[in-house]
């Protein structure tokens, strides 16, 4: 066979059986096969297990095609590599189902149960329904060999196809509830059997955005460039608009969705909130901050002992707006006394040393020493909603809350995009791009990291006073060290110093995976829900470490050493262009 | 000339307000410090408080455990020496080697071989643990960080969060939740055995000495063998280390590797002072350890078992000591206040550690 390096499909076929095994192994396929996507053939456990293969498939013949460089030509080829790297999958997983039923490992390993070797084996038991173990993969990387073949566009197309069934069919809920609230029960009653699509609707879907792609080919793309090219006046308004179409959206939303979503989309607003303050610590000033959850406590509580009738110690009971300019000076507070003595630090020592004051603030919330305060594991209990004249918003109404929250995303994304555009913005770029070089510029470096650390810890003490207003209580329970990651996992994946971006992360993973504690829409995940923001941090970082959706700056920096590359290979493509069109094809 | 000149000069800064409160933060907490020992030590007089054996005890657990982050540290240390990175991941190393370790204890006690035989079972447990520590550090090296040299130092940082977290939940995932209890060990080494005059309970006594034999063997291994010293001069200077014929990513493997097995038998001894491991076992030892491998001067290999015995004192003895004495309740409860303060004073104090830093100077930037 020409053009196959069967070293990298041997490779691509191990990985894939690993990942198989791996989402076996650790319980992932057991969980999830009760969970239904399409009626009757696809469990969410059967995706997880087998949503690599295909990828390998593909990847076991996709060679990167450097500029200058000619595209080896596709063909059976890589049908056939695709084929044989999902086969050797399958042996993999085929040896492990074995493993499973001979030996008895149940002591050690909690999910080899005689039930998973039925289900790696569809329902056949293991010496009669091992060939299909070996052919389903083998036949899923066929699909992502054939993939080859296809122009790219309409790769692009299929790819978005099957995305697009699998969100519907994931977030069954949302569409559900949207097509009861209006008014079309029917269709939904249809469409949805037992929280799964059916396999006529899947199709449906199929057909539907491959039809609606057909139309706009391409003009997603040419919008989003009219929107974001031009003139920076005409960008502004360009902004400005979007910003107004998507606030209309997001009042009519809670309309639409129900208490629970609305619930969903609350918890999605603190957190980003959350994610916008330290989006200025780390997206824009640079600075590691793993301690980030202390300053939301310092917020909460303050609210929490402030307002409560039965709060341990004074029960001053104020109302929430006399308690909030109070749990921001607090959290300002803290991040000074916090700041002030890290400034200094290196990077990775700032990181840690936060991450210590994080766990400090926390034990100390929880210890009997405060407790005649704080109430220790108790926590401050019976805290007021927010009373708002004719209203008051509370955990009750979770639509309220998200409308309030709202509001202050907005206001703190304001904010944070001004300072952004603002001197001090400028100075914290400067600063985290290269200190020295800052300094020498006259920025007053000790300035400008102590504002950040101030300017994220209010927006942090901000999301707690909201949130125990929401909450009715604060304990020590909800201010643990994985609160900070989670959220430094939101801007990350979101993309660092980019506000859409942080917008983007919180609503994907709060909202679609949970927050600590908190369900999200697939709160089956609930297990898992760290494993997958450990997994997701991990590929980020190694695949695009400037986010979804990154702030072009910020990937300039992270990518640097291959700009230059590219930079050189510009170079070299000049060379070529004068001796044929090396580069003119591409 | 003048550049060697204006060096220092630009180091030296005009002292600002920073400064002063810096100063003001250090000279309270010496009164603190010294305050708190003086109230402990007015109760004393009276009559109230621990007694002298309360006391000796809580210093021969402190450096018992102290021992054990000791070992622990090593691996931060070493990583941070070579690829200039906290491995925040090395916590979850030390657990794998627990976690694992159990299921052979578990195995030999059934057997009954436990009993009978412990000093071999307890070896048996110790080389399984090791294996798997060194395994894991390995695996994770390969897959997560060797993509990563020469990134932006924050990146590998975030990495290896992500890497704990993955590590922790599929340990959960594999092993359940639920917390694990080793097997006692036999009466004889529960008991108080009389060691230069003092009653120190047996357990504990091992644990000091595996550490120390460990420690030994560790010394040896750096300054005498041939891939201890390739360790050494990738510490001080990769590109020199290259040009000088030595396989970088081999020696990185090699580091990660010894780094992983100390790491292991530190899993094996938490097992024998606290019996009961689970997946979340190895965070807060972890963090802790890295603060030991701080507090001795990182890249400092001494410096970080001194720095773990240090620490294990300051959380063993430090509540009672200081705490205590301004009659806070239940100290206990706050011997990790203890030990992050600790890490955030010396950072304060003295940032290159007590026994000195030893970094490339790429990494101390």
């Amino acid at each position: 066979m020409t053009g196959v390096d069967v070293r990298r499909m041997f490779r691509w076929g191990l990985i894939a059986g690993g990942v198989m095994t791996f989402t076996a192994a650790v319980g992932m396929l057991e969980a999830f096969e009760d969970r239904l996507l399409i009626y009757p053939v696809l469990s969410l456990g059967y995706l997880l297990l087998l949503w690599f293969v295909p990828l390998a498939g593909y990847q076991s013949t996709n060679v990167a095609v450097l500029e200058g460089m000619e595209a080896p030509p596709k063909g059976l080829h890589n049908v056939v590599a695709g084929a044989l790297s999902g086969l050797l999958g399958g042996l993999v997983l085929a040896v492990f189902a074995v493993i499973i039923d001979t030996f008895d490992l149940r002591d050690v390993f909690v999910p080899f149960s005689v039930k998973l070797a039925g289900l790696l084996t569809y329902g056949t038991g293991v010496p009669d329904g091992l060939p299909y173990t070996v052919l389903v993969p083998a036949a899923l990387g066929l699909v992502g060999g054939l993939m080859h073949l296809p122009s790219p566009s309409g790769r692009r197309r299929v790819i978005l196809a099957v995305e697009w069934v699998v969100v519907v069919a994931l977030l069954e809920q949302v569409f559900s509830q949207i097509l009861r609230r209006i008014g079309l029960e029917v269709v939904a009653d249809r469409v949805f059997t037992l929280k799964a699509l059916e396999w006529w609707a899947a199709l449906v879907v199929v057909l539907l955005v491959g039809a609606i792609a057909e139309r706009t080919r391409g003009g997603m793309g040419r919008i989003r460039e009219r929107l974001f090219a031009g003139d920076p006046r005409q960008r502004t308004r360009n902004s400005v608009w979007m910003a107004i179409v998507v606030l209309v959206f997001l009042i009519l939303i809670p309309q639409v969705l129900g208490s629970l979503l609305s619930e969903v989309l609350a918890n999605v607003g603190l957190f980003l909130l959350m994610g916008l303050g330290l989006n200025i610590v780390v997206g824009l000033a640079g600075m590691l901050d793993l301690g980030y959850v202390a300053f939301f406590a310092v917020g909460a509580y303050t609210v929490g002992v402030l307002t409560s009738p039965i709060s341990p110690r004074f029960a001053f009971e104020w109302s929430w707006w006399a308690a909030l300019p109070v749990a921001i000076l607090m959290s300002a507070l803290a991040g000074l006394l916090v700041g002030t003595p890290v400034i200094r630090m290196r990077g990775d020592y700032l990181a840690i040393v936060t991450l210590g004051f994080g766990e400090i603030v926390r034990i100390l919330f929880l210890s009997d020493w405060l407790s005649p305060t704080f109430g220790g594991a108790q926590g401050v209990q019976n805290i007021p909603g927010i009373p708002l004249g004719f209203t008051e918003v509370s955990g009750v109404g979770p639509e309220g809350v998200l409308y309030f929250a709202l509001f202050f995303v907005m206001l703190a994304a304001w904010i944070s995009w001004s300072l952004q555009e603002s001197r001090i913005g400028r100075a914290w770029t400067a600063l985290r791009e290269d200190e020295t070089v800052a300094e020498a510029m006259g920025i007053n470096i000790v300035r400008a990291k102590l504002n950040a650390f101030i300017v994220g810890a209010i927006l942090a003490g901000f999301a707690g006073a909201l949130f125990a207003a929401k909450l009715g209580s604060v304990f020590p329970s909800s201010f643990e060290l994985l609160v900070s990651i989670i959220i430094l996992v939101v801007v990350i994946v979101g993309g660092m110093g980019n506000i859409p971006g942080v917008a983007v992360g919180a609503v994907v993973l709060i909202g679609v995976l949970g927050g600590p504690n908190l369900p999200g829409l697939l709160a089956e995940f609930a297990e898992f829900k760290l494993l997958i923001y450990g997994a997701l941090l991990v590929f980020m970082m190694l695949r695009k470490p400037e986010g979804l959706l990154p702030s072009v700056r910020r990937s300039r920096e992270l990518h640097a050493d291959e700009l230059s590359q590219d930079a050189w290979l510009d170079k070299g493509g000049a060379f070529a262009d004068s001796a044929g069109d090396g580069r003119a094809g591409g | 000339m003048t550049s060697a000149a204006a060096t220092p000069s630009s180091r030296r800064r005009r002292p600002g307000w920073v400064d002063s409160f810096l100063l003001v933060v250090r000279v309270a907490a010496i009164v603190l410090l010294i305050w708190g020992i003086a109230g402990t030590v007015v109760k004393g007089i009276n009559g109230e408080g621990p007694t002298g054996e309360a006391w000796r005890d809580l210093v021969v657990a402190g450096i018992a455990q102290g021992a054990m982050y000791g070992l622990i540290a090593l691996g931060y240390s070493m990583v941070y020496g070579v690829l200039g990175f906290i491995n925040f991941a090395h916590g979850e190393v030390f657990m794998s080697g627990g976690m694992v370790g159990f299921f052979v204890a578990n195995y030999l006690w059934d057997i009954r071989f436990w009993d009978t035989n412990f000093v071999l079972s307890i070896l048996l447990v110790l080389l399984s643990s090791i294996l798997t520590s060194t395994l894991v550090a390995v695996i994770v090296e390969r897959v997560a960080y060797r993509p990563l040299r020469g990134a932006p130092r924050l990146i590998p940082l975030i990495t290896s969060i992500g890497i704990s977290f993955f590590l922790q939940y599929t340990f959960a995932g594999l092993f359940g939740v639920a917390v694990k209890n080793y097997p006692p060990p036999p009466e004889a080494l529960r008991a108080r055995i009389g060691f230069l005059n003092l009653a120190i309970e047996g357990t504990k006594l091992a644990v000091i000495v595996v550490a120390v034999v460990t420690m030994i063997g560790l010394y040896l291994f750096v300054e005498k063998t041939r891939t201890g010293r390739s360790i050494r001069a990738v510490a001080e200077d990769k590109e020199i280390a290259a040009l000088m014929g030595i396989n970088v990513d081999r020696t990185i493997v090699a580091t990660f590797a010894v780094g992983g097995a100390m790491a292991g038998v530190a899993g094996t001894l938490w097992a024998l002072l606290f019996r009961g491991v689970s997946f979340i076992t190895g965070f807060l030892p972890g963090i802790k350890a890295f603060t030991a491998a701080v507090l001795g001067g990182i890249g400092n290999l001494g410096g970080a078992m001194a720095g773990g015995v240090l620490l294990g004192l300051f959380e063993g003895v430090g509540p009672q000591l200081v705490l205590a004495g301004f009659g806070i309740p239940g100290v206990s409860q706050l011997k990790d206040v203890v030990a992050f303060t600790a890490l955030v004073l010396v950072l304060i104090f003295k940032p290159s550690g007590l026994f000195g830093e030893r970094l490339s100077a790429e990494d101390r930037a």
